[in-house]
């Protein structure tokens, strides 16, 4: 897991290190493309396009789905799919701890009872 | 046994939610069966919080709980698996209102931490929890959300297995 995040990271940081794909990251932010809208829009060979797009695609930053014989790209999810396992992680800790604060309340619970009986008699 | 089973209500499962509210809150709650006056103890009492606070399915243990719970007075929680590679949590506590509502600030960040506001609403002898944590900044909770700080805990545990796995196979 790990090891994972850590090829992850370095593959984003490999990915964002060149001006061109930031500018096809800012360009997908506003809209999604097409290779060939990209390579256009950034004066470049369709070829060179692909392999900009390739890194960002392997850096999960960018997917691309083919339809026809359109490729297009769109910004990828993976910044929410992220805050979402956070997010679930961090539910299932307090989860834990309500669990473990539910025994203790209970706990107090009964021994308030017991003292309660105690002050009556 | 059973027949007693039946007269009991049937247990409702008290759901944990948690919530990115706004691009600086997060909101967790719970209802526990129980007085707010009961609850409250068991957040502002050391030796109860240390009980619960660190859960055996999180995988560290709290090595000392301190907290001087008053308006201006101190927490600290050291978590960890020895004395040797521990976790500091600690700030101070700025609003303390009996049975009703807590407000600490979470200072262990680098920068300005979030602040938790927990209020206890009881209802029919039962009390709904709501933790409101309250970043500096968007960004300060998006670098949160985006796993840095599950990244290094994650990081410090795989370090902590192997140093266990070097000690066990030397040991042999």
């Amino acid at each position: 897991m790990v090891q994972y995040s850590r090829i992850r990271l370095d593959a984003s940081f490999a990915a964002l290190s060149d001006a061109t794909r930031r500018g096809v990251l800012e360009q997908l932010g506003r809209s999604d493309a097409s290779i060939t809208d990209l390579a256009e829009r950034f004066h470049m060979t369709l070829t060179g396009m692909k392999k900009h797009v390739g890194v960002l695609e392997q850096a999960g930053l960018v997917t691309t789905e083919k339809v026809g014989r359109v490729r297009t790209c769109k910004l990828g999810t993976r910044r929410l799919e992220e805050e979402t396992a956070w997010l679930e992680r961090y539910r299932q800790l307090w989860a834990s701890r309500f669990d473990e604060l539910d025994k203790v309340v209970e706990e107090l619970k009964r021994k308030e009872k017991i003292d309660g009986r105690k002050k009556k008699e | 046994m059973d027949a007693r089973r039946k007269n009991e209500p049937a247990p409702t499962e008290n759901r944990t939610t948690v919530e990115r509210k706004s691009e600086r809150e997060l909101i967790v709650t719970r209802t526990i069966n129980g007085p707010a006056r009961i609850v409250f103890e068991a957040f502002t009492r050391p030796e109860l919080l240390k009980r619960w606070w660190a859960p055996k399915s999180s995988g560290v243990s709290l090595l000392s709980c301190e907290a001087d719970v008053r308006v201006g007075g101190k927490y600290r929680f050291v978590f960890g698996h020895d004395a040797s590679k521990t976790m500091a949590f600690y700030g101070r506590y700025i609003e303390v209102t009996p049975y009703s509502r807590l407000v600490w600030t979470n200072e262990e960040g680098d920068e300005g931490g979030a602040v938790t506001t927990v209020t206890f609403e009881e209802e029919a002898g039962r009390t709904l929890l709501v933790m409101h944590d309250l970043y500096p900044s968007k960004e300060a909770l998006d670098a949160v959300l985006a796993g840095m700080e599950a990244g290094m805990r994650e990081t410090f545990e795989q370090l902590d297995e192997l140093v266990v796995s070097l000690g066990a196979s030397s040991g042999r």
